[in-house]
């Protein structure tokens, strides 16, 4: 390792990351000139190449808010959250928390809960592969299955939200135009999942949340139940364990 | 199709001809097509999630054509120690998937922990040498095989550079046995950015250690007194003078494993497909034109 060589590191990217600093003196452009111009080629590069990043990624978010708004919301965030690896696949998971406290966004309430969604979409299409319990395997757990711990796809997660966000994500995706018509008024809460190839967003009946959170959490399925129950009181939790089965998202129990 | 949990696959070779840069848009025209082209080649950090679609698909391909892995991330250039974390995922994906070659960049893009996410230039001086030479025997000895580093395409230079490319390039090659992949797209926008004959680079460059040649596409930009500023994009086309300059250098070295690289604003699977034939081409009449030697022979 060098001294000067990280020295030299250290200005260049300060330099790149400042759009006001100065470029470092220790670079020249054509015949010896000012290296300003082609420095700003670097800078951008930076910059545009992580936008678009999550630009590729929130195409819903682009949309709700348009290209331009989106672009400067997703520079600040850059500025604020530079990746730590060169592994981007990961960058971009606490985008939505930056979102929920952009004041600028403020006018699109439900915005960081579609971008969450979106996230929650793209983790589950690079998440681990893994074979969903089946029907059969899991009525073969018989009575002990309450006492057990019920595991999750690598792929799943939850999106709760006040608002309907499925459906205003569902209606932002599709290419017409057509007005929403009449939006829930509820919010909804997704299970999103890839049991296979294909990621699944599902729309959780009442109480369903809560209970998978809970299940997640390693409570057994009783005491998921009644967590459920306590914050819903028309959990059903007969349609609910159905709903999980059919959806691929349970891959054991212990 | 199947989930890829598991597969291993024999020995691919990457031909002589032309690959292109895999893209998730064409998987289902290579799976469902099964197109006539003799390679591709990943970026490894594309293919560094835990599973899903893209590695289900990759495993695909590589059942039925050689693949090349090229890192972007690696950071081989940089005045730092290099993250052996990122080498160790480096190593794990060329054990899946048994790439034919594995290429990497003269270039830094890691500093302090942050990921630049850029291919950044280093000045050409003893230090600077010692310090790729080293990292390349990291990566070598870690990854237990050959390496070949890619010359860059760069906008700035440093007045405190002591060698010219070629030669440091050149050095690298001789104190780590590493071979070389020459993107002659980097080599035209260098020269046009720089100053410099692109013929002149080519015939100082140690081509016989060349075992890869990369082909892309790159924007015209101005700069601050309007001459022409070439970016090195990979959105377009491969221009026609890099074309030209690709036969010359065929010309030298005879058949060459040549990929397209069109990395944004993708096009269809049909024009990607197009412009390695191309190469193909080119590639087919060097070998036509070297020929009449063999023929005496018998």
């Amino acid at each position: 390792m060098s001294a000067d060589g990280l020295q030299r590191e250290e200005a260049f990217a300060q330099a790149l990351l400042d759009a006001r600093a100065a470029v470092p003196t220790a670079l020249a452009g054509r015949d010896g000139r000012s290296a300003d111009r082609r420095f700003a080629v670097y800078r951008n590069n930076v910059y545009v190449s992580l936008i678009n990043l999550l630009a590729g990624r929130l195409p819903a978010t682009v949309k709700l808010v348009g290209e331009e708004f989106f672009r400067a919301m997703a520079r600040e965030y850059v500025e604020q959250t530079l990746p730590r690896s060169a592994v981007l696949l990961q960058y971009g998971g606490d985008f939505a928390d930056f979102v929920d406290a952009f004041p600028p966004a403020s006018s699109v309430p439900y915005l960081a809960a579609v971008a969450r969604l979106e996230m929650a979409w793209h983790r589950a299409y690079h998440a681990a592969d893994a074979e969903p319990l089946t029907q059969e395997a899991f009525v073969a757990l018989g009575p002990r299955v309450e006492e057990l711990v019920l595991s999750f796809h690598p792929s799943a997660s939850l999106v709760r939200s006040p608002y309907p966000v499925i459906t205003i994500w569902e209606h932002t995706m599709r290419d017409d135009d057509d007005e929403p018509g009449q939006l829930p008024a509820d919010g909804e809460d997704a299970l999103v999942l890839r049991p296979a190839l294909e990621v699944a967003v599902r729309r959780l009946p009442p109480g369903g949340a809560a209970f998978i959170e809970a299940l997640m959490a390693g409570a057994t399925m009783p005491a998921a139940a009644a967590a459920a129950l306590e914050q819903t009181p028309e959990f059903d939790l007969s349609a609910n364990l159905a709903g999980l089965m059919r959806s691929g998202a349970l891959v054991g129990a212990h | 199709m199947a989930m890829a949990l598991s597969a291993t696959f024999g020995k691919s070779p990457i031909p002589q001809t032309s690959g292109v840069g895999l893209k998730p848009e064409h998987y289902r025209d290579i799976l469902d097509g099964a197109p006539d082209i003799g390679w591709f080649e990943i970026h490894a950090e594309n293919y560094m999630g835990a599973g899903g679609p893209p590695h289900a698909y990759l495993t695909a391909i590589r059942e039925r054509y050689p693949i090349s892995l090229h890192g972007v991330g690696l950071s081989i250039g940089g005045a730092g120690p290099l993250d052996t974390d990122h080498l160790a995922r480096l190593k794990g994906l060329a054990d899946r998937y048994q790439p034919a070659l594995f290429s990497e960049h003269l270039a830094w893009s890691s500093h302090d922990e942050v990921y630049l996410n850029d291919l950044l230039p280093l000045p050409y001086t003893d230090e600077t040498l010692a310090r790729v030479c080293e990292h390349i025997d990291e990566v070598q000895s870690t990854m237990k095989r050959q390496m070949l580093l890619e010359n860059p395409s760069t906008y700035v230079v440093y007045p405190e550079t002591t060698m010219r490319e070629v030669d440091f390039l050149r050095e690298v090659v001789r104190r780590t046995g590493c071979g070389l992949l020459l993107d002659v797209n980097n080599v035209f926008v260098q020269a046009a950015n720089h100053v410099f004959g692109a013929t002149e680079y080519l015939e100082d460059f140690p081509l016989e250690h060349v075992g890869e040649v990369h082909l892309g596409g790159h924007a015209e930009d101005a700069d601050e007194d309007g001459s022409l500023l070439l970016i090195d994009d990979h959105g377009r086309e491969v221009a026609d003078p890099v074309w030209t300059l690709y036969e010359r250098t065929l010309a030298h070295t005879g058949a060459l494993p040549t990929l397209i690289e069109w990395d944004n604003d993708v096009p269809s699977w049909s024009v990607l497909f197009a412009e390695a034939k191309r190469a193909d081409r080119l590639i087919a009449l060097t070998a036509k034109s070297t020929a009449p030697e063999f023929a005496v022979a018998t």
